[in-house]
């Protein structure tokens, strides 16, 4: 009787399964019709461009997905409103919620990978780590760009194994070196930072140690101390770390952290009375969430950012313009409008229209596949004309993408908390990439080999 | 009719069934009617041609649904199915409260990964049967304060086991092979030559390392062991004073359930999503494997592939449900906090309407269809 029971227990969950399957499966074939047919026969003849958006609006990472991706969907807002489009084509978008897990942000990436009413995909832009390494694979198979800005695999900034990700602007290499580099700027240059004292306050997490290898090559190569401390998540608890800083004296401390680590970091600096103006905040450190908490503790605390804060740039007048005065706009919170998160995406947003657009001068002014917005991709050319026309002068760097290079920015730019906003210290500080490639391509070739693949060919596909 | 007759008392043994006599009832009453296989087929004839078929369907699925049910649904059921099944041995079974089995299938992902990265050329089947195995010897090694601590206690001390297994992995590179990030990637999938990288052969790969488990697993809770866990789950003193040996059966379910939570890590990690880093199997991984478990039915075999599939799909439904019916004229954010409310109420709805699962509620449902069905005939 059991024998039978668990055979019945098994015919009902296979027709379960089954009939969500024929669900899904018309609603797919429904909603992506055209879908496998794009990869293989070129452009499909359509009006929209889709840009599925794997946001977060809920769960404890909240703040950020909802300034990114209102950032983000705004910038694109504003070219279908001001522009009608990229060159006619219109850009289309849907939100598919993650929380910022992984298994519901692979689970949106098949769910929109297959585009929408037509439309098909150009990248996908997760910004979460841990999603966007779960669908490396995925999206390499699939032919679809995945976009880390700023996060990401620092090795999949070599695009010969990674053809299809894009660690755009900054990878965790380059943000160490920036630092270092800026630190030297302020010391009065490199050679002086010999003897000096840094010690490095990480996140206890794969996040907080990835930059270990490259601070300790920097400080062979220039000759100051490093020391890594590391607080374990989620970091409300920090007085023993603190202790041992006092002990240690530093010079400067690189802050690696991460959420409620950052102003317990601050407050806790400010107790025991280190120069608080010596804390130098990286990319996930930068945000007006990780200062206000600390209060005025927090005043004269550094960070560095590839995307400043502020309202003051011409394209954020624009978006203002046409974006949310027309009442369009896509936060819940206008007064959000230029924090960092929103111009984080706002900068996406800039970045993956303009590999649209590269891409339709090669393929022509239609909707294209992911594997034509590829080659857009790793054409981008943003100099300094360029931003001026995007009316991004300062708030985005010049980028140059290649097939070899994914990266394409790696420089930063030096804020400093006044107590009300994150005032601009300095220009863009560039890394020392050179001294950087060797490294992040023997991690690649090392990925390459134990996956079996094959190194692309750059120069000769340039040719083709 | 006399082999009937005497299989049933066999029901009161299931655990699965809640000794609620008007459902007991009910089943018997229906029991004639229950049965549709004509007199003149064997009914051993008849449950094997229906296992047949059912086995059929279920390696035929990839021919069947898409690369999104393959890949987004059916890899992650099975693989979180698994993992209920091992949970289940401990704490549905055994009675044994652990909120360990992330630390578990996150010893048996990295366990698996090491095995293939280290010892170059040992067959990937090999390598998920080591990783089940180092993440069983785990299991066992956490299992041991059982023999002297019970409930609440006993739920600290597993939960030492997950912070220390993410600890672990963040703090020695030696287990990510030295990734700079801490983040492994799943080799490039082949079993005996055949190449599994499709969605389709992650599905198989998945079903034909769970399916085996699975019939093992219902043998193993229906044998003497499993007859010693419920023995010590019901009443330790009285399962000891009949001779059962009770320090024995509690390792066991910790070892044996650790081994299918570390192999449920390795699918998690190679077949669906392709990577794993420490802290992706954490906390509420283990606490997702409990609800699985006991959503889908505390002490059942069945159970947990219940438990699984309403946890994967049910917010995946409620999500299109929620952008079809208001998408784009409620703020994004305020829709998924609804979805979550809804998905919390129907949670403590159901549990408080079935208690004894979903596994349960389905078959209730299928004995009421087919009491129904022959009164039409």
């Amino acid at each position: 009787m059991l024998r039978s029971r668990v055979s019945t227990y098994a015919s009902i969950l296979s027709a379960a399964l089954l009939a969500s399957a024929c669900r899904s499966n018309s609603e797919n074939a429904a909603a992506s019709g055209a879908a496998p047919t794009i990869a293989s026969s070129g452009p499909v003849v359509g009006k929209e461009q889709y840009f599925p958006l794997q946001s977060y609006r809920v769960g404890p990472y909240a703040a950020g997905g909802s300034g990114f991706f209102g950032g983000f969907i705004d910038y694109m807002q504003l070219v279908n409103i001001r522009d009608g489009g990229v060159n006619g084509v219109k850009l289309t978008w849907s939100e598919c919620e993650t929380e910022y897990v992984v298994e519901r942000g692979v689970e949106c990436y098949e769910r929109l990978k297959g585009g929408l009413n037509g439309a098909p995909v150009a990248a996908m832009n997760p910004l979460s780590v841990g999603i966007a390494y779960a669908t490396i694979d995925r999206q390499t198979a699939d032919k679809i760009p995945l976009i880390t800005i700023n996060h990401g695999r620092t090795d999949s900034t070599d695009g010969r194994v990674f053809p299809y990700v894009f660690p755009l602007s900054l990878n965790p290499y380059s943000e160490i070196s920036a630092i270092i580099n800026y630190i030297g700027e302020r010391e009065g240059g490199l050679d002086h930072l010999s003897g000096k004292k840094i010690a490095v306050l990480y996140h206890g997490s794969p996040y907080g140690k990835e930059t270990q290898p490259i601070a300790e090559l920097l400080a062979k190569k220039y000759g100051f101390g490093v020391t890594h401390i590391e607080v374990p998540h989620p970091g409300t608890e920090q007085e023993s770390q603190w202790l041992q800083i006092k002990r240690l004296a530093p010079n400067w401390i690189i802050l690696r952290g991460w959420g409620i680590m950052n102003p317990v970091a601050i407050k806790t600096a400010a107790k025991i009375g280190f120069p608080v103006d010596h804390i130098i905040g990286n990319i996930w450190s930068n945000s007006e969430e990780d200062v206000i908490p600390a209060g005025p503790a927090a005043v004269g605390y550094i960070a560095i950012t590839t995307h400043p804060s502020g309202r003051d740039f011409p394209v954020l007048s624009e978006v203002d313009k046409y974006v949310l005065s027309a009442g369009k706009g896509n936060m819940a919170d206008p007064k959000r409008v230029g924090t960092g998160y929103y111009n984080l995406g706002i900068n996406n947003g800039i970045l993956n229209i303009e590999a649209v657009r590269v891409a339709q001068t090669k393929f022509g002014n239609v909707p294209l596949t992911g594997e034509q917005v590829r080659w857009g991709f790793e054409h981008i050319n943003i100099d300094g004309n360029r931003l001026k026309e995007l009316g991004a002068v300062g708030l985005l760097q010049p980028i140059k993408v290649t097939c070899q290079d994914h990266e394409g920015g790696g420089a930063v730019r030096f804020v400093q908390w006044d107590g009300t906003q994150f005032k601009r210290i300095s220009d863009w500080v560039k890394a020392d990439r050179a001294l950087l490639r060797p490294i992040i391509e023997d991690s690649s070739t090392k990925y390459a080999k134990e996956k079996g693949l094959s190194i692309r060919d750059c120069d000769g596909e340039a040719k083709l | 009719m006399s082999s009937e007759m005497t299989v049933w008392p066999s029901q009161s043994r299931d655990p699965a069934a809640p000794a609620s006599a008007p459902v007991g009832k009910s089943e018997n009453s229906s029991h004639h009617a229950r049965i549709r296989v004509p007199r003149s087929v064997p009914r051993a004839v008849a449950r094997g041609a229906a296992i047949v078929v059912v086995a059929a369907l279920l390696v035929s699925l990839p021919l069947l649904v898409t690369d999104y049910v393959l890949s987004a649904i059916l890899v992650p059921v099975l693989a979180l199915a698994l993992a209920g099944i091992g949970q289940n041995f401990i704490t549905g079974y055994a009675g044994q409260l652990s909120v360990g089995s992330a630390a578990f299938m996150s010893v048996g992902a990295f366990a698996t990964y090491d095995a293939s990265s280290h010892l170059h050329g040992l067959p990937l089947l090999a390598s998920f049967a080591f990783g089940g195995f180092v993440a069983g010897v785990v299991g066992l090694f956490f299992g041991l304060p059982s023999l002297r601590i019970r409930g609440f206690y006993l739920v600290v001390s597993t939960l030492a086991a997950q912070f220390f297994v993410v600890w672990l992995f963040t703090k020695v590179g030696w287990f990510s092979d030295y990734s700079a990030s801490g983040v492994i990637t799943a080799p490039k999938l082949s079993v005996a030559g055949f190449d599994l990288s499709s969605p389709g052969g992650h599905y198989w790969l998945s079903l034909f390392v769970v399916a085996p488990l699975t019939v093992l697993g219902r043998n193993l809770v229906r044998g003497r062991l499993g007859r010693s866990w419920m023995a010590v789950r019901d009443m330790e003193t009285a399962a000891a004073v009949v001779g059962v040996r009770t320090e024995q059966a509690k390792l066991l379910a910790f070892g044996i359930g650790s081994f299918y939570c570390g192999v449920a890590g390795a699918l998690w990690a190679f077949a669906y999503l392709g990577t794993v880093e420490p802290h992706g199997l954490d906390l509420d991984r283990s606490f997702q494997v409990l609800f699985i478990v006991i959503l889908g039915g505390l002490g059942s075999i069945a159970g947990p592939f219940v438990g699984a599939a309403f946890v994967i799909l049910f917010p995946v439904a409620l999500d299109r449900l929620g952008s079809v019916l208001v998408g784009g004229s409620v703020d994004a954010g305020l829709l998924q906090n609804v979805e979550k409310i809804i998905f919390g109420a129907l949670v403590i709805l159901l549990l408080i309407k079935q208690p004894a699962g979903m596994a349960r509620l389905l078959q209730i449902a299928w004995l009421r269809i087919g009491r129904w069905r022959p009164r039409q005939a």
